[in-house]
């Protein structure tokens, strides 16, 4: 899986660059997430810009790594979300658990 | 052209990174589709994830440690609907002891046949010859037919 992880205002920002996450990808995804945390990245923004497509699978990736930083009292949050990944959110109402913004700049803003 | 004719055949090994080559058939086939009157983003969208997440369970359910395993995929688009079947060679399931998942308490998986369930009007799970075939109906909205009418008076 094509990922970019920087280190930007004090958060770790991991740039998804593929345009689908499927049970093919998410498995490496969901690891990726992990060992970031069991690295003390606990403040994550995932940056979903290119995504224009997810699964079942890859939101059950989104939901493990808000779990585990929130177990850590971390941060996960989620910017640039297409409107297609968008509606996936509202449809299993993920939308009420992952703090969703439009871009970066509004993400460091608020979570800070 | 008549949407009747369209049926696409696909058989691919049981691996994943096949999902993507099903997942765009089904995106494709849904912005391809004449006199349709409904969401065609939504459509293609929809299409392609009950197709990815139909081809997953079937990976996952079928026999994994055999490399020659294969899943078959079914697209038959008709007048007013579009029929979807996935043949696995696994030992199968019952669909209907599949719980709905609790969306105020969302956990890793069990979201796959929701998502068909939600998106998709029939869904079935039935043993077929040696293996299972998971059967999914869409019901199209499709314009009405515009017949041309003569007035010979």
């Amino acid at each position: 899986m094509n990922l970019n992880l920087e280190k930007l205002n004090g958060y770790s920002v991991l740039f998804i660059k593929e345009e689908r996450i499927d049970a093919h990808n998410s498995g490496e995804l969901k690891e990726a997430i992990l060992r970031m945390i069991e690295e003390g990245e606990i403040n994550i923004i995932l940056q979903l810009e290119r995504v224009r497509f997810i699964d079942s699978s890859g939101l059950g990736a989104l939901l493990s790594g808000y779990k585990n930083a929130v177990a850590k009292s971390g941060k996960f949050a989620l910017a640039c979300c297409k409107p297609q990944v968008l509606s996936m959110f509202e449809l299993t109402r993920l939308n009420r658990v992952f703090e969703i913004y439009a871009d970066l700049n509004e993400a460091f803003e608020n979570e800070s | 052209m008549c949407n009747s004719f369209i049926q696409v055949e696909v058989i691919i090994p049981t691996q994943t990174k096949y999902l993507k080559l099903i997942g765009s058939i089904g995106e494709h086939l849904a912005k391809e589709l004449e006199d349709f009157s409904g969401d065609r983003e939504a459509l293609a969208y929809q299409l392609n994830l009950v197709l990815t997440e139909a081809t997953t369970n079937a990976i996952q359910h079928g026999h994994y440690n055999n490399p020659k395993d294969t899943v078959r995929i079914s697209i038959h688009i008709q007048e007013h609907e579009i029929n979807i079947k996935v043949y696995d060679h696994g030992q199968g399931f019952n669909l209907e002891t599949v719980a709905l998942p609790d969306l105020e308490q969302p956990q890793e998986g069990g979201l796959g046949i929701f998502f068909i369930r939600t998106l998709m009007d029939s869904v079935t799970y039935t043993r077929q010859g040696e293996g299972n075939v998971l059967e999914i109906i869409k019901n199209l909205d499709m314009r009405p037919i515009v017949e041309n009418h003569f007035d010979y008076r």
